[in-house]
């Protein structure tokens, strides 16, 4: 179970005037609906009986549970639950409470899960759906606590519904990324998810890639695992995927401006898929001539990735051997408040992090990568 | 690197090629002889390696006559095994076996691949070993085969590929560990797929560098299934080799995957001990590719994060185009952990080289 920050005792001197204490942003926070009503306002009566009617229809085949069962009910920590009802993540006031205010967070950058309409076979409810999710954003969080930002999020299916979102919303400054999911039914290079890319680049937007989503395939190209433990481990190899298929595409090329944050998929794994694409690449190059550098270029210049969950090896030496190849400016804190393996800024680091970095994961990276 | 003296090591994977299927109907009954003909059965060949693809064959096995080093014990041997001095190579035969949709059809080219590969490489050349292709279709035929098989202790490993139909460490295989484990056979899981799902989690990549470099993504997958359907609590006497996999992908990996298992044991209850002991006592990864850049520093420090050198494996990969010159090994490997990699960690991993079913 998380520790109570609150009883911390690095928490002693809190935030404030004359505080020195490290103002952090966070990447990943997860909002949620009470219910899919909270949406109501913002679905036409069309798709609001739809909803109600045919329900979301993910390419998992599960109507209710997820096909793998959490570990823990809705995979949220057992200790935000609020009490007035609802689900870990719906109440603002808790939120505040139980992470915001005592971990001192700045800003925080929204990632909505749920019945979003994300990945849904009806490409047009998923549309509305996502539309429906970034109003409601706006209305309850960002606009009653102006530390957090909102996520465009998008049908990403559909490449040109999705850049017409984000065109929708682009010029708001209170969205702060676009967000997508990693497992897509394409590798997420495809030209067909370009005009997404090209809308984000336009707005300045970094665009999302948080694991979760239903493809329709198996996590992975070996068929369908048995156990949640696999598939939990496995988002690390859709994470690969999707950083894969960008770079193999071109799609760095095409748009040169385009930042991704890949999102809890931990990060342990990019250099050495950095090293495996430079290969592959320099020994295929001939069927890659799009590509004007090295893999491993368009990544370093390209990609960040967020830290939660963090891998954790016995010896810490190797996880900050890792970091050092991946470079400490291209980490980007994340909690994934309010779900199981929730991190706190000052305790998920292990030993050996100095002041110097600490303070770029946990702030001065993402002041450059999102339009704060 | 060209300093190592690679004299007396164990290559752990090389690939015999199949020239034409007339050289396996010689191995096939008359029905089967005739099925291939009247059914204008060419060859299974997939899309991995393409026949002139760079990654396929270094150059210089390449002949100017068109024909393939790959192709018979003897060019093999002269392109790799004199000049080197290697003591023993284990085949692993690629043929797409595996691709095959019809279970009888698969048991058929299956038995012909593994009498070729007896007749025409094992007989011909005493320092060759042989990995059993099965046909994985049905497992009932694939545990005859290995048993079949099996009277010949030159047969050292069961071989299969990192992207099946199902995740390999399903009940659903434990016949095949189970006739391994007897008969002190290994278990090999080479880079490649039968191309029954798509390649990645996200459907099918389009380019061909893709496809090889998401190899690793199936090896991730089959060592969390081995490790969390408890297939080495179950059968405590079997390995699992990583063949061609890139090795540096396992430790990160690892650590993703031990963290979830801290929170999610109660799934798998039946998982008596922190995955990275599994993993070190019964996994082992053959060295090439090695996906580090050459830099001895950072090939230690990947070596370091390991759960023990002692999973490593030797490896030329022969005729894929790894490395130039014999730049077998990665830099930055000292003489005692080579003399682990090339010789004694391939004869503690496969009974039949160097164990009480030694030939």
């Amino acid at each position: 179970m998380p520790l109570d920050i609150a009883q911390a005792p690095h928490d002693a001197g809190a935030t404030g005037p004359g505080s020195n204490r490290l103002a952090i942003i966070d990447s990943d926070i997860h909002p949620a609906v009470r219910s899919l009503s909270d949406l109501r306002p913002y679905l036409s009566n069309h798709w609001w009986e739809y909803a109600n009617t045919y329900g979301l229809r993910r390419k998992h085949g599960s109507a209710t549970v997820e096909p793998y069962p959490k570990a823990a009910p809705l995979a949220c920590r057992r200790d935000a639950w609020p009490e007035d009802g609802g689900r870990p993540g719906a109440s603002l006031a808790l939120m505040q409470k139980q992470y915001l205010d005592p971990a001192g967070v700045e800003l925080g950058v929204l990632g909505p899960l749920g019945p979003t309409g994300q990945g849904d076979f009806n490409l047009d409810f998923s549309a509305a759906m996502c539309t429906a999710t970034n109003e409601w954003q706006r209305e309850a969080w960002t606009k009653e606590d102006r530390r957090l930002r909102s996520a465009i999020v998008v049908p990403y299916e559909d490449g040109l519904a999705s850049a017409a979102e984000i065109e929708r919303l682009g010029a708001d400054m209170s969205y702060a990324q676009v967000f997508c999911l990693t497992r897509s039914s394409e590798p997420l290079g495809n030209r067909r998810y370009w005009p997404m890319y090209a809308a984000a680049e336009r707005y300045d937007l970094p665009v999302a890639f948080h694991v979760f989503g239903t493809s329709g395939h198996p996590v992975s190209g070996a068929g369908w695992p048995s156990y949640y433990i696999e598939e939990g481990a496995g988002h690390s190899t859709s994470c690969q995927t999707a950083v894969t298929s960008l770079v193999m595409e071109g799609v760095f090329e095409r748009f040169p401006k385009l930042k991704v944050v890949m999102v809890e998929g931990g990060f342990a794994w990019l250099p050495m898929l950095a090293w495996r694409l430079d290969k592959a690449f320099e020994r295929m190059r001939g069927e890659l001539p799009h590509l004007k550098r090295r893999p491993s270029e368009y990544i370093r210049d390209h990609i960040w990735v967020s830290t939660q969950p963090m891998e954790e090896p016995d010896d810490r030496r190797h996880l900050l051997d890792v970091i050092d190849w991946i470079g400490w400016d291209r980490l980007l804190f994340a909690s994934d408040y309010p779900h199981w393996d929730f991190d706190d800024p000052f305790r998920a680091f292990p030993a050996g992090v100095t002041p110097a970095q600490h303070r770029m994961v946990c702030a001065e990276n993402g002041r450059k990568v999102y339009r704060f | 690197m060209t300093s190592t003296d690679f004299r007396g090591a164990i290559d752990c994977d090389i690939h015999p090629h199949v020239p034409d299927v007339k050289a396996l109907t010689r191995f096939m009954d008359d029905y089967w002889r005739e099925v291939v003909e009247v059914r204008g059965i060419d060859s299974f060949e997939t899309i991995a390696y393409p026949d002139k693809a760079p990654i396929t064959m270094r150059p210089d096995y390449r002949k100017a006559d068109g024909g393939r080093a790959d192709e018979d014990a003897g060019r093999t041997a002269r392109a790799l095994l004199d000049p080197h001095g290697f003591s023993l190579a284990i085949c692993n035969c690629l043929y797409a076996v595996q691709m095959i949709r019809d279970e009888h059809l698969a048991a058929a080219f299956a038995r012909a691949v593994n009498d070729w590969v007896r007749v025409e490489w094992l007989d011909r050349d005493p320092r060759l070993r042989g990995s059993i292709v099965v046909p994985i279709q049905s497992i009932e035929r694939a545990v005859d085969e290995v048993n079949r098989c099996a009277a010949d202790p030159r047969f050292v490993q069961v071989l299969f590929l990192a992207m099946g139909e199902q995740p390999l460490g399903k009940s659903m295989f434990w016949p095949i560990y189970r006739a391994a484990e007897k008969h002190g056979l290994t278990i090999g899981i080479h880079a490649g797929s039968s191309y029954h799902h798509a390649i990645t989690g996200s459907g099918w990549p389009s380019y061909y560098a893709e496809d090889y470099a998401s190899q690793a993504l199936g090896f991730h997958a089959q060592l969390g299934s081995l490790v969390a359907e408890g297939v080495f609590v179950k059968f405590p006497g079997l390995k699992a080799v990583m063949i061609e996999s890139g090795v540096t992908w396992l430790p990160p990996y690892l650590w993703r995957f031990s963290k979830f298992w801290k929170g999610v044991r109660l799934e798998v209850p039946w998982i008596d001990r922190p995955p990275v002991e599994i993993v070190r006592d019964h996994i082992r990864l053959t060295m090439q590719p090695f996906d580090a850049p050459a830099d001895p520093d950072v090939v230690r420090r990947t070596i370091d994060q390991l759960p023990s050198p002692d999973m490593l494996l030797f490896a030329s990969d022969f005729p894929h185009w790894q490395y130039d010159g014999d730049a077998m090994l990665p830099p930055g490997i000292d003489d005692t952990l080579a003399r682990r990699i090339l010789i004694d960690n391939a004869r503690a991993t496969y009974p039949r080289l160097g164990g009480s079913h030694a030939p």
